[in-house]
């Protein structure tokens, strides 16, 4: 029988970065150890803290980019706002070794498991595929078969997050459709996915989206 | 400075004081009557805490901060919080 356990209040844990990878000019995967980790379902998110030495103290949410089957590790991917707080430190200073803050898991509002089943339709834009990524490589983890699509915005090519990953996931599932939409505009600013994947880019979808499938969207503006 | 989210990036500090998953947890607006999971409502994330929003009528529904090791939350346009055992 399932013992079915309580949730506890969240509390801040400590974990030690173990890989650092640049997945695009502007964005990097961190891999941190958690001892004390728990498991995370795929689609949560992660609260990370940083302190200053005089003790000022900045927090982000960040989408966790492993699935649940690479526990204890946890991967974070982070993509570096020019006038952000805690993203530039977290893309460009953390080191091997270093430490770093968080809380989670957290949000059971934004999952997918694969036994909740599909057809799956996956929407992101930019950064917003991180979460999205871990619904992908825990269908992959687990050897789903769930009919998925994913529709996928970004600033340019050079800006898509796991481009190759995603290339090669599409390829080799029959039951995967991917579609990725740069934007047409080079210079416009960061607003929502509506507003760039032109309705043109969903007639190019190869089979039509069906009415009951569980949908994903994620991203700036969703 | 102000930064709209939505309720999952409140969700952390909600769930350091109630031990539920508080994306989940249903708020029912004292303005509209509108019941919207915190997750789907608009959070507004400042340097001390964060304000949640009704995303029908726009009324702030939990100012909640954060400071001195301390919480305060201010819930008088929540009619209705529940919150679901795992």
């Amino acid at each position: 029988m399932e013992r079915r356990t309580l949730l506890g209040r969240l509390s801040w844990q400590i974990g030690e970065v173990v890989a650092i990878r640049p997945e695009t000019v502007r964005a990097k995967s961190i891999t941190l150890d958690l001892p004390g980790w728990m498991g995370h379902r795929a689609g949560q998110h992660v609260d990370v803290r940083l302190t200053a030495e005089d003790a000022y103290q900045a927090e982000r949410s960040y989408s966790i980019a492993s699935p649940p089957e690479e526990a204890p590790r946890l991967t974070l991917t982070v993509e570096r706002l020019d006038d952000g707080e805690v993203s530039p430190y977290l893309s460009e200073e953390l080191r091997i070794g270093d430490k770093l803050e968080l809380r989670g898991p957290i949000g059971g509002y934004f999952v997918w498991e694969a036994q909740m089943g599909g057809p799956l339709l996956l929407i992101a834009g930019g950064s917003g595929i991180v979460p999205l990524m871990a619904m992908l490589r825990h269908r992959t983890a687990v050897g789903s078969t769930v009919a998925t699509r994913l529709l996928y915005s970004s600033r340019s090519l050079e800006d898509v997050i796991c481009r190759y990953e995603l290339d090669h996931l599409v390829k080799c599932n029959a039951r995967l459709d991917g579609l990725c939409s740069p934007h047409r505009y080079p210079d416009a600013t960061r607003s929502g996915l509506a507003s760039r994947a032109a309705p043109a880019d969903i007639y190019l979808w190869p089979h039509p989206v069906r009415r009951n499938g569980r949908g994903q969207p994620c991203g700036t503006g969703t | 400075m102000e930064h709209k989210l939505d309720g999952n990036a409140a969700a952390g500090m909600l769930q350091a004081i109630f031990p539920f998953d508080m994306t989940l947890a249903q708020v029912t607006c004292a303005g509209c009557g509108t019941t919207t999971v915190i997750g789907a409502t608009a959070a507004y994330m400042h340097g001390m805490g964060a304000i949640i929003r009704c995303p029908r009528c726009d009324n702030a529904l939990i100012h909640i901060v954060h400071a001195r090791g301390r919480y305060w939350l201010d819930m008088r346009s929540v009619r209705v919080l529940q919150m679901k055992e795992r």
